[in-house]
């Protein structure tokens, strides 16, 4: 067994080699229609080593870095600290759920007219968004883990002495914790593809403004360069929870 | 260690229940599945809201909350934190207590030792054997030294081995301790073994409070009887000392020999589950060993109860359904039927 096993990495690299070796190929080679809308791979590359250096990428990706950092950090801590009281004091949650019911289907870009609006055109807009994003679904996936901790451990832990704030900080959020983290994993993707919408619909910096005036100047390769850091941005959050959630659950679960 | 009284306990389940436990008691409280005995336990507790009053040392303590009641308390499902190892288990209660951890790390070690989990400490529950789970479940309850233990049948996912070992232990525990406890379970045999009192519950209603051997051999009415499975008494007339820790009884025109503890014997008595019967004579020295007629059938799901009567006496007797069938046995059927040595009672 301990002899295949240095084996598994190959395997798992060799369909992305096969991916871009097959990419560089076909639009080398010109082999589809309309090949001037698909740049080679080392031509993106090569894009993605320019903007690199002049600084282009990293100024834009910091925009919406940043943008994501703080819409997310602040969304996520709002939901988990509501989930919190929602799923611990049921009339709490009596008192909310219907209006919570009746938000939350309304996707986070759908509020970008009214916030506009109400807050104009500047960084707070995208935060707003990206805050309405994560809120949401954490503050679901954090009822849902409250509510679900067995009630006889409630139980046992007020018999040990333990007061409602014991047992909320001891017992009910690291039970939570499995649903909370689903919630932040699944948010933590969803934040990076609304800013990128967000900016290419109302912000005017951000790897989304970029991917925006790369469209209208037909630079595709600076389009995928866009995407390709989207992707990574995407896979590093949720890779950077599923971490998390393997270190603070993993031994117990 | 206080004593307890329950004084007039009603709730949504529990009807008019009083109740006097002394101190360092092991009280058993006993009856059929939703007869209300973990509710009684969990409003001892204060987990559930009722009527009446409750007072451990002539004190009530109806208005004090449960995180206050100073009660040690294993849940049936034990209700380990997942999530934490079996040492933060163990020594959850003195750390919401706020104790110092020159306080802690002695009554951690005084934990183990007791219950022989020093191995444990830091492994997680779901790594844990159903044996072990129950040891560390007790060791966390009595960590914070209670002031009253609760024991929701503990035992009741074991095997019946380690179920054995552990009453065994368990009792050999608590005694030690001095705890007064209430210990709830269904099983007859169990109550027996662990408790100094029996409290029989049925409906919400308490039937009966008393000795193991009084239960047994008088119940109180017939929900008690049918609880412990109608057993047979024989009333004993006369009875001679055979040495070797037997006598021979000479009970209802049956001669009965049977283990003696050395007591005046009055009845003898034995549960309908425990008698062998058989169509054909069994093998062996005809000792405890007679001779009667089935005169009545009656069904349960896998069990079958049989009426068999002897010259002098009607036997209830209960069978498995399989072995009623293989036998051929029905009503009118001549049979043997053995009362064995061990499962008889005397008193």
């Amino acid at each position: 067994m301990n002899k295949l096993n240095w084996l598994k990495p190959q395997w798992s690299i060799l369909p992305v080699v096969v991916f871009f070796g097959v990419w560089e190929v076909v639009a080398r080679f010109r082999l589809i229609p309309g090949h001037f809308f698909f740049p080679p791979f080392t031509t993106v590359v090569q894009e993605f080593y320019h903007l690199t250096a002049n600084g282009v990428l990293a100024d834009n990706f910091f925009s919406s870095l940043i943008r994501v950092l703080i819409g997310f950090s602040t969304g996520s801590i709002a939901g988990i600290a509501m989930g919190t009281l929602m799923g611990y004091k049921e009339n709490i949650d009596k008192t909310l759920h219907p209006i919570i019911s009746l938000l939350y289907p309304i996707p986070a870009l759908g509020w970008l007219p009214i916030l506009m609006l109400w807050f104009g055109i500047g960084e707070l807009l995208p935060i707003i968004i990206i805050f309405i994003c994560s809120f949401f679904p954490v503050l679901y996936n954090t009822v849902t883990g409250i509510k679900t901790v067995d009630r006889n451990l409630i139980k046992v832990a007020k018999t040990l002495g333990a007061s409602e704030r014991n047992i909320l900080t001891t017992i009910a959020l690291p039970l939570a914790l499995p649903n909370i983290f689903t919630g932040l994993r699944l948010e933590a993707g969803m934040a990076w593809r609304t800013i990128i919408a967000a900016e290419m619909v109302a912000i005017p910096t951000g790897i989304g403004a970029l991917l925006m005036r790369a469209e209208s100047l037909i630079r595709i390769d600076i389009v995928i360069v866009c995407l390709i850091v989207l992707a990574g941005m995407c896979l590093s959050f949720e890779q950077f929870f599923i971490y998390m959630e393997y270190r603070l659950t993993g031994k117990w679960r | 260690m206080p004593t307890i009284e329950l004084r007039n306990i009603s709730n949504f389940i529990c009807r008019n229940i009083s109740l006097k436990i002394s101190s360092g008691e092991l009280l058993v409280l006993l009856g059929p599945t939703g007869a209300g005995k973990t509710t009684l336990l969990n409003i001892i507790s204060g987990l559930t809201p009722y009527e009446g009053s409750i007072l451990f040392d002539d004190e009530p303590i109806d208005k004090i909350p449960v995180s206050r009641r100073g009660i040690g308390y294993l849940f049936q499902d034990l209700a380990l934190f997942p999530h934490l190892d079996v040492r933060s288990n163990i020594i959850y209660g003195l750390f919401i207590k706020k104790l110092g951890q020159d306080e802690i790390e002695p009554k951690l070690d005084e934990m183990c030792a007791l219950l022989n989990i020093g191995h444990l400490l830091g492994r997680y529950p779901k790594d844990l054997s159903g044996g072990e789970r129950q040891r560390v479940a007790l060791a966390r309850a009595i960590a914070p030294s209670p002031k009253i233990l609760l024991l929701d049948e503990p035992f009741n996912s074991l095997d019946i081995k380690t179920r054995k070992y552990l009453r065994i232990e368990f009792k050999r525990i608590l005694k030690g301790l001095g705890l007064t406890t209430i210990f709830v379970t269904h099983d007859f045999k169990e109550a027996e073994e662990m408790g100094d009192r029996l409290a029989v519950i049925d409906s919400g209603k308490l039937e009966q409070v008393a000795t193991p051997q009084e239960i047994f051999f008088s119940p109180n009415g017939d929900k008690v009887a049918d609880f412990l499975g109608s057993p047979n008494i024989f009333g004993c007339d006369n009875y001679e000392v055979l040495g070797n820790g037997l006598v021979e009884a000479s009970c209802e025109g049956l001669t009965i020999i049977m283990v003696w503890d050395g007591e005046k014997l009055n009845k003898i008595a034995i549960s309908p589950e425990d008698i062998y019967v058989s169509r054909n004579e069994p093998p062996g020295p005809s000792i405890n060993r007679f001779k009667g007629t089935i005169v009545e059938e009656i069904s349960h799901n896998s069990l079958i109860s049989l009426k068999i009567k002897t010259k002098t006496k009607e036997i209830l007797a209960r069978i498995r359904k399989e072995d009623f069938i293989s036998e051929n046995l029905g009503a009118g059927s001549d049979v043997f039927f053995i009362l064995p040595l061990r499962n008889l009672r005397g008193v």
